[in-house]
């Protein structure tokens, strides 16, 4: 079952690479590789996700019983709002682009570095900026509006610090923002020669359906935030109805990029997943040109759906009919890749590494998030569920079912690249079953919950949620132990773990042909592609014995 | 990644990194119309709503400041599109003169708008505590008006308070149009400051020589980003100052 090392030789580290080529704090701070800027994300994101996790912790804690004893209702409000602030804009959204996507898109294209390395690294300092705004505004009266802000609760009566979390996300919009940019010329003008568009590795083509997001999307929130703090600190009307101002307004613009930011969090997943599957059932991925093409047209349709949000502030009916029909839309894709996946499965030479473990339950988790939205997407259902746990279960089914095991499992899956270095398999086979249980025992209950009728961001609830809100609450600390074993051994690995070699998989894409760690420029010489994406068979560099089994032999002319 | 000459090291050669360079730009100014584009909506659902207040508000901005405003950045445009012309068929000195033209148009865009938002503080236009439509009205001779003007706005203001509800409406619905007033413009203002900053470093850059035909993204790539900021300006002069001006 599980794969045996291209060669059985031993490997060694190369003697130069990213990581040992300078040395000292300015060498970090001052880098423009885009691998050393990668890190650095990875521990900003890290640092956030540990943030946004003792919040949950104590959100949990406090929902053990119907009462309550843990926090005041005030401070229950902040804990989820800095739970969502915290999780989305400052650990989910920048994770996988900023951190994977940094440090692949170059190799996989078979680029020295992206396009401004310059650019690149400010957009960290940006992020760090915004961080540290958001951060004061935690810790000086906190944030109670909810991760939407909507107004005017945010803009005139909030009573916490909502200035300096929305100067905060404000400014780590231009992080995203140059990221995005950066990604879209990067994967333009420095392909390779013979990396066609089609050619390119699907991951590439998610980042790339993302950045547009990253484009189109994130200067809204930006100047709409804006908008909302500037009507805060001078008492402006935009927003407020008792100066005239439309709160409605503030909503459209909200979700116009909250929508189709919640694809930014799981293009980039899906991006993991395709790389992942091919790799550990050898066989090319199906349907190729159907995933890459699906990426794009959730990023397109994502633009158009955002007033589902909105199906119960008396926007007009017919706007409602439109929103709704659109949102079933948006699903095709997002199913056309799971079948595609799937196939890819079917009668594949699976091997049941770590990597494949987090992909099986994206692909389960991401179902089940995704069909019930399509729930909460239908018009006279919705009235129902709105605002109650049901929404907040199909969104961490999405969200973290499936864009953080995405996140995870792509680690896992490049670590080798990333460090060098082997994680110990069977420790980390455990954690993705953790993981696993712990999500589900976590988060099913919460459909249960909101289908009887618990709403969200409510401190206290009737007496008889507590079974399902004690399960939901164990499960998170099954979770918890499932994100600090990785953590662990994954910290353990870069100092004591087996040398990986270049390509321990084995795996297609170009970063693989490249020294683990890779050195500083990436590739010794500019590599020149005439292979297709995922093709296994001519690859005799990959050292797979051939003819190996069903998946190699064209049995079913997939592709 | 060094750098051997133009050339930056990340780059096989000085063509991919000019597509590079102006690709990002134009993605840059994509991302602008969507930051505008924010505001814009926000106007217009505005000025529909409450078009009558948004009318009268827009009458009391100066006309002729905003028109000549208009001629000076539509000019500085010519200017910036010479500059990049010169640079193009390498006549070095003349690049420089055309980006020096640039600067000084676009400052005195910059010091007119302060002229502007100079009087709308002395109107008491200016959102916050101390706004008051009838500020002028009621305190003639601290605006500088005329008889007839005032006269004029009395009962233009008069027939407004019939309309929309009294005169707190008048106020509320007025500041709201001088907020997206003074965020549009101020925004609009902001990035001709950077425009202006960048000019600046362009203006050394050229009198050490830096652009020849082979090598000039640079200002081809400021020009773009300095037609972009006049064009919002396009649509904000009559936006803003020629609602029911007939
Ligand atoms: C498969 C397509 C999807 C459909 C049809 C869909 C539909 C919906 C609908 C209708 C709502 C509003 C429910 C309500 O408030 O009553 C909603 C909420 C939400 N969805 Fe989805 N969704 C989909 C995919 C996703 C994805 C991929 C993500 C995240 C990665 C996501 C994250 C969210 C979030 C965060 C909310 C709640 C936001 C809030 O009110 O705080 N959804 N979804
Ligand atoms: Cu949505």
């Amino acid at each position: 079952m599980s794969t045996s090392p291209t060669t059985p030789a031993v490997h060694q580290l190369p003697e130069e690479h990213y990581l040992n080529s300078t040395y000292g704090l300015r060498s970090w701070l001052l880098t423009t590789d885009h691998k050393r800027i990668a890190l650095l994300y990875l521990a900003s994101v890290t640092f956030f996700f540990f943030i946004g996790g003792i919040f949950a912790t104590m959100i949990r804690i406090h929902l053990l019983t119907p009462n309550g004893y843990l926090v005041t209702p005030e401070t229950y409000n902040k804990l989820f709002t800095m739970h969502g602030v915290a999780m989305i804009f400052f650990f989910l959204i920048p994770s996988i682009p900023a951190v994977l996507g940094n440090f692949l898109v170059p190799l996989m294209i078979g680029a020295k570095d992206l396009a401004f390395p310059k650019i690149n690294l400010l957009s960290w300092y940006i992020y760090l900026v915004g961080g540290c705004f958001v951060l004061y505004s935690f810790a000086t009266g906190g944030l109670d509006t909810g991760w939407t802000f909507y107004t005017p609760l945010s803009s005139v009566y909030s009573n916490s610090a909502v200035t300096p979390a929305v100067i905060g996300i404000f400014i780590n919009g231009f992080s995203s923002i140059l990221t995005g940019l950066n990604f879209v010329v990067t994967i333009h003008t420095m392909r390779a020669p013979g990396m066609t568009w089609f050619r390119l590795p699907l991951f590439v083509w998610a980042q790339y359906a993302t950045s547009i997001i990253f484009i189109l999307g994130t200067p809204v929130i930006a100047i709409t935030l804006l908008l909302v703090g500037l009507e805060r600190m001078f008492h402006l009307g935009f927003f407020n109805p008792a100066l005239g101002g439309d709160p409605i307004l503030f909503q459209h613009l909200f979700w116009f990029y909250s929508h189709p930011a919640v694809y930014i969090m799981i293009l980039p997943a899906m991006g993991v997943i395709s790389e992942i599957i091919p790799t550990f059932t050898r066989k090319p991925i199906f349907g190729y040109t159907f995933i890459a093409a699906s990426s794009i047209a959730i990023a397109v349709i994502g633009f158009f759906v955002w007033a589902h949000h909105m199906f119960l502030t008396g926007e007009s009916t017919y706007a409602a009919l439109a929103f709704s029909l659109l949102s079933y839309l948006v699903a095709i894709p997002s199913a056309v890749k799971v079948f595609n996946w799937t196939s890819t499965l079917y009668r594949g030479s699976i091997s049941y590494d770590t990597p494949l473990l987090y992909s099986l339950g994206f692909i389960g988790l991401f179902l089940i998030g995704g069909l019930t939205g399509l729930f909460l997407a239908c018009l006279g259902l919705d009235i129902h569920i709105h605002d109650t746990y049901f929404v907040v279960a199909h969104f961490h089914y999405i969200m973290v079912g499936g864009a953080v095991m995405g996140y995870v499992g792509g680690l896992h899956f490049w670590w080798p690249k990333i460090t060098g270095k082997l994680y110990p398999e069977f420790l980390a086979r455990m954690a993705a079953v953790i993981l696993f249980v712990g999500f589900n025992l976590t988060f099913f209950p919460q459909f249960i919950l909101g289908y009887l009728g618990m709403p969200r961001r409510y401190h206290n609830y009737p007496p008889e949620f507590q079974v399902l809100n004690v399960m939901s609450t164990a499960g998170a600390s099954i979770l918890a132990l499932g994100y600090l074993l990785p953590m662990l051994y994954l910290t353990w690995s870069m100092r004591y773990g087996k040398v990986a070699g270049p390509n321990p998989w084995p795996a297609t894409g170009l970063e693989w042909r490249t020294p683990s760690p890779p050195p500083t420029e990436n590739f010794d010489v500019t590599p020149v592609v005439d292979w297709e994406a995922y093709d296994f068979k001519n690859r005799p560099d990959l050292g797979l014995t051939q003819p190996s089994g069903p998946a190699l032999s064209p049995a079913h002319g997939d592709d | 990644m060094h750098r051997t000459g133009d050339l930056y090291g990340q780059f096989e050669t000085l063509e991919q990194q000019k597509e590079s360079a102006t690709l990002g730009m134009w993605t840059f100014l994509i991302t602008e119309i969507l930051f505008f584009g924010g505001l814009f909506l926000t106007y217009t659902i505005n000025r529909h709503t409450y078009a009558d207040v948004f009318s009268f508000s827009s009458r009391t901005i100066k006309l002729s400041w905003g028109a000549i405003n208009t001629v000076v950045l539509i000019g500085s445009s010519l200017t910036m599109a010479m500059s990049v012309w010169s640079a193009q068929v390498g006549k070095k000195k003349l690049v420089t003169i055309f980006l020096i033209l640039t600067l000084i148009l676009g400052t005195v865009f910059l010091g007119i708008k302060g002229i502007e938002y100079h009087d709308k503080y002395v109107e008491h236009h200016i959102p916050g505590a101390s706004f008051d439509m009838y500020f002028c009205t009621n305190n003639p001779g601290a605006c500088n008006l005329t008889t007839e003007e005032l006269a004029q706005e009395r009962t233009e203001l008069k027939e407004l308070e019939d309309k929309v509800g009294g005169p707190v409406a008048v106020n509320a619905h007025s500041q709201l149009f001088f907020s997206l007033y003074f965020g549009m413009t101020g925004l609009h203002a902001l990035h001709m400051i950077i425009g202006a900053g960048l000019l600046l470093w362009l203006i050394v850059e050229s009198m050490r020589g830096r652009f020849s035909p082979r090598w000039n993204t640079p200002v081809e790539n400021v020009g773009l980003y300095w037609h972009f900021v006049d064009i919002v300006w396009i649509y904000l002069f009559p936006l803003l100052y020629l609602i029911d001006r007939h």
